[in-house]
């Protein structure tokens, strides 16, 4: 139990995926300006990654993995190399498959998320947190906790972006710094704060 | 007609960025920059997918349906970045292991699948390739300089030679430990863009307020 905690926090905090692996950064900068959208894109993003990491785990131990198709009968075929594309495949249909189901079921929610959804496919966050889970060999639980723990810590992020990003409209900031650059230099601040998380071991 | 294939080339090193301005393919470009040599491997990787991704997505562009060409684009570029990938394991292993997962990450990197979609789709094959080599090199310049400044303040090395000698082993450099964690790397990128848009005062963004100055008198 200590260990699906331990890798819960890591995943939220030591290893935010935004802040110290800079994943999903042209979603993080371009639309953070306001926090309601910035929700909006965390939801989805918890959602998405909560359902890819542990498919694209199954798949991969199952399919891909040298010697997994030994339940066919091919246990010297290695898949690896189709890893990529299976991925970014299985990625997008859930994507496509959660968009219609959630404007089947829960069309206020889809309303809320609109466009961000689609857009999430592209997010390297969601891509990365998978090839992550194939590098460091997690188990189907610890993929689950996993998907869970760095979709909740991009939201974080982006959210506490969105929020200070808010407040700096009113401040007068150089000319050349204005939008872009400032935000830059915000997340990292951002990010020179999550590494004191860094020592909790 | 020369003139304007060189101007495809050139205008992505710093007249249209695609990190500075664009904010196009940020990811990679913060986390690949910790030393010279992967910064200069990662650049050329991504050039070359993009020329490549190019040359295919605007050879396909009038067989292409509206509705599924964004899962063709995909699938081009996916399978351009595996072979990738497959070179560098082959022939620099050393440097794949230290990129580690973000060779694959080049499929979702949105300067190629937004190059392909915004340019590509529209235009000739080899101005397709240009833009794409274009748009790889202001993407590797970024990358290069961004990697030569976290390297030399970091370790006091390029490319793997020391050029300062760190306290440590009886030398005069201290090391800007900094240099090397994340954070860093944002604020280079964050100057970087400061100083580009002091020069090009063109890129600045309009402010959505104005302070008040006094001399402007209250608002009736």
């Amino acid at each position: 139990m200590t260990d699906v905690l331990g890798l819960l926090l890591r995943a939220v905090f030591v290893e935010n995926l935004a802040l110290s692996f800079f994943l999903g950064m042209c979603t993080f900068l371009a639309v953070s300006k306001r926090v309601e959208t910035a929700v909006g894109v965390g939801v989805a993003m918890i959602v998405v990654q909560t359902a890819t990491v542990p498919i694209n785990n199954l798949i991969y131990t199952n399919l891909l993995a040298p010697g997994a198709l030994a339940w066919a009968g091919l246990g010297d075929v290695d898949l690896t190399f189709l890893s990529l594309i299976a991925f970014i495949g299985v990625i997008a249909a859930m994507v496509q498959v959660l968009e219609m189901t959630l404007e089947f079921h829960v069309p206020k929610l889809h309303r809320q998320l609109g466009i961000f959804l689609p857009l999430i496919t592209v997010n390297c966050a969601i891509l990365g947190g998978t090839l992550f889970m194939v590098e460091r060999a997690y188990t189907f639980t610890e993929s689950v906790v996993y998907g869970f723990g760095t979709g909740t810590g991009w939201a974080l992020a982006i959210v506490m972006l969105a929020a200070i990003r808010e407040r700096l409209k009113y401040s007068d900031i150089p000319d050349g710094l204005r939008g872009l650059g400032i935000t830059f230099v915000v997340a990292g601040l951002m990010s020179l704060g999550f590494m004191a998380f860094s020592g909790i071991g | 007609m020369a003139n304007q294939y060189w101007k495809t080339l050139t205008t992505p090193l710093i007249g249209e960025n695609p990190i500075t301005l664009q904010i196009l393919g940020i990811c990679s470009a913060l986390a690949v920059t910790t030393a010279l040599d992967t910064a200069l491997v990662m650049a050329a990787a991504v050039t070359s997918v993009m020329a490549l991704s190019g040359a295919s997505v605007s050879l396909l562009r009038n067989y292409l349906p509206r509705s599924v060409r964004i899962i063709v684009q995909i699938t081009i570029i996916a399978s351009l970045v595996i072979i990738v990938d497959q070179i560098l394991k082959a022939y620099a292993f050393e440097i794949s292991k230290r990129l580690s997962v973000f060779v694959g990450l080049i499929i979702t990197n949105c300067i190629v699948l937004g190059r392909a979609e915004g340019f590509a789709m529209h235009n000739g094959v080899a101005a397709s390739v240009l833009d794409g080599i274009g748009n790889g090199l202001g993407y590797g310049v970024i990358l290069v300089i961004v990697g030569s400044i976290r390297e030399f303040l970091g370790n006091g090395s390029l490319l793997g030679y020391q050029i300062l000698i760190p306290t440590s082993q009886g030398g005069g450099f201290e090391p800007l430990e900094l240099m090397l964690l994340p954070p860093s790397a944002f604020f280079i990128i964050g100057g970087i863009i400061w100083l580009i848009r002091k020069r090009r005062p063109e890129q600045m963004e309009l402010p959505e307020y104005r302070i008040q100055t006094g001399a402007e008198g209250p608002r009736p």
